[in-house]
């Protein structure tokens, strides 16, 4: 029996349907596949490293000799969380300040207007953070904060250094805290339009000033959602190399003070991926760096983006 | 009593309120800094020559030549890495939306993107110079288009997906009922409504793609020629910020200083024209 056109063509665009979605789904795969991949990839080259000596020996050992097959990271391990935690404790505060600010005073022709700063501020490539960094940050280090805090609060060790060349970690965390600052104001913004408002207007009504309300109610509820935001950008930092590299000296020693050259793991992977193949295990020492760098920003970001998903639901992108 | 507690936190509120505008300030101020260095340190060094030859002989030692090879090698990176993560990242976009029936897969694959989205691109670079080594590929523009468009993929889907989330949903509902199919409705009505998103997304990856250092450092390589073959190394304009910075020559680095501008503007066109086109092109979506 023939079958009529219209079936045909019906059945046809259901196949062709079905089809496409198939093969759509098998995309979709992809992103899993590839955070597996890079992680399972990294692992296998780093794991001649790990035969050789146990893992906390690399991870406490505090000396670097790739000629005579010594890997500690600590020194590089050190130097990231120095880096990372100045440049967060550096971009919180007025990080912070600026979204309530945006999310709660400012009108909505300010609002629109600050969108795109944020979007170039993202957007400037990192080597062009690192000129600006070797340009302007540097030499105020150097000549001012340096010699300011040295007399003024020479007595903290935490302040004070033998090295006057100004490339070192506050320098790293200045130009770093400015490199994360949009993703900080862009979450913590996007978290605190979440809040009804109902709440608002709940803390106004009972006479509380702005500020009263904000501090009383909108604050605490919104705390997991700024951590989180946090947290992102501090994965953000981590990670960072060229910018880093460019400002922070490159000293494989464990830094005592803010002052002190640091080598962040980015930087040790970029600045000896020339010669890893030259010398036994570099190779695969290089590729452990890269894997430890991984498997804190998994961590990091598995972590906050939970959090704010919970938080943040399907409201989003309120600019 | 009554007077001086309301005096207290009026007080506050002024306070915190300067607080604000100052933090505020700060932000603004240091990108106009950002801006200002890059322009008057870049400005007087740039030349047409720069712009219009590849580096000559003796190029880092400050004589003639420009970086004619970088800016293309960046323009190819860039292109071709953003080329390939679309031919992936739209049907995913699309498919996000439109076909999943599952919402938990939806949110699993959009957790994954955003985990990507985080890894540094040093990790990229690295994971990229591994898989380049198991396949017995060296450094070249290939390599490099290949490990961008990992990159940028998530960047690119990711922002795709959030603009058709904003899609009103009669729309689709209305073209179902006409009965299309989803793939159909994904093509006729959704493509459609998102096309400066999806403008929008291709451009932010480019910017992304175009600026990223850490990543074709090991799999690009650098040259001095211009790029001829897909199989050899390919100058990028951030390795040559960082390189011509790296020489003890004075003119070479202020001639990083003119890249450095140069990668400034191009991404301050690709940034601000994203936002131009998609106003632009907003017209022709129904809201």
């Amino acid at each position: 029996m023939e079958i009529p056109l219209k079936t045909r063509i019906a059945d046809w665009r259901g196949r062709l349907d079905s089809w496409a979605g198939s093969s759509m789904f098998a995309i979709t795969l992809l992103p899993l596949a590839l955070v597996v991949v890079i992680f399972v990839a990294l692992c296998l080259r780093a794991l001649p490293l790990v035969e050789q000596s146990s893992i906390p020996e690399l991870l406490f050992g505090r000396t670097w000799s790739p000629q005579r097959g010594l890997f500690g990271f600590y020194p590089f391990v050190a130097g990231t969380f120095w880096v990372t935690a100045g440049a967060v404790l550096l971009a919180v505060p007025p990080c912070l300040l600026t979204a309530i600010y945006l999310a709660e005073y400012a009108g909505k022709a300010i609002r629109l207007a600050v969108k795109p700063l944020l979007d170039i501020l993202a957007a400037i490539p990192s080597v062009v953070y690192g000129v600006w960094g070797m340009l302007a940050i540097v030499p105020w280090v150097q000549n001012r904060l340096i010699p300011f805090f040295s007399q003024k609060l020479g007595f903290l060790t935490i302040l004070q250094t033998d090295n006057p060349t100004g490339f070192g970690i506050l320098a790293g965390a200045l130009v770093l805290a400015v490199m994360i600052a949009p993703f900080i104001i862009s979450v913590t913004y996007e978290v605190l339009v979440t809040v009804p408002e109902g709440t608002r207007q709940a803390g106004l009504a009972l006479g509380a000033t702005r500020w009263q309300t904000i501090k009383s109610s909108i604050l605490p509820i919104t705390l997991p959602g700024i951590v989180a935001g946090i947290v992102l950008g501090a994965s953000r930092a981590l990670g960072e190399t060229m910018a880093v590299l460019m400002v922070v000296g490159n000293v494989a020693k464990v830094p005592g003070s803010i002052f002190d050259p640091a080598y962040p793991l980015p930087a040790l992977i970029a600045n000896n991926y020339g010669e890893m193949m030259s010398i036994p295990l570099y190779d695969s020492a290089l590729m452990g760096a890269a894997l430890i760098l991984l498997v804190i920003v998994l961590t990091f970001n598995i972590a906050s983006t939970l959090i704010l998903r919970r938080i943040m639901g399907r409201v989003r992108r309120a600019w | 009593m009554i007077k001086k507690y309301l005096q207290a936190r009026h007080l506050e509120e002024a306070f915190i309120k300067g607080l604000m505008l100052v933090s505020f300030a700060i932000v603004a101020g240091s990108l106009g800094l950002i801006l200002w260095t890059v322009l008057s340190k870049g400005l007087p060094s740039l030349t047409w020559q720069m712009l219009t030859q590849s580096p000559k002989g003796g190029y880092y030692l400050g004589k003639e030549g420009g970086i004619l090879n970088a800016i293309l090698g960046s323009l190819y990176l860039a292109g071709g890495g953003t080329l390939l993560a679309l031919i992936f990242s739209l049907p995913m976009a699309l498919y996000l939306e439109t076909f999943v029936r599952n919402k938990s897969w939806g949110r699993f694959v959009r957790l994954a993107l955003d985990v990507l989205w985080g890894i540094p691109s040093i990790v990229y670079g690295a994971f990229g110079f591994t898989l380049m080594l198991a396949v017995g590929l060296r450094a070249s523009l290939l390599g490099g288009i290949l490990v961008l468009a990992l990159l940028e993929l998530p960047i690119m889907t990711r922002a795709m997906d959030e603009v058709i989330r904003l899609m009103p949903p009669d729309l689709m509902q209305a073209s179902f009922a006409l009965g299309s199919t989803r793939l159909e409705t994904a093509l006729h009505v959704v493509i459609r409504q998102m096309l400066p998103g999806i403008l929008t997304a291709i451009l932010l990856a480019f910017g992304r793609g175009i600026g990223d250092a850490a990543s074709v450092l090991f799999t690009a390589g650098y040259t001095d020629n211009m790029p001829s073959s897909l199989l050899r190394p390919v100058a990028s304009l951030p390795l040559a910020v960082f390189f011509q910075l790296g020489t003890p020559f004075p003119e070479v680095q202020s001639r990083a200083y003119a890249s450095a501008l140069i990668l400034t503007i191009l991404v301050l066109i690709i940034s601000l024209g994203s936002r131009f086109l998609a106003g632009h092109l907003g017209r022709n979506v129904i809201r």
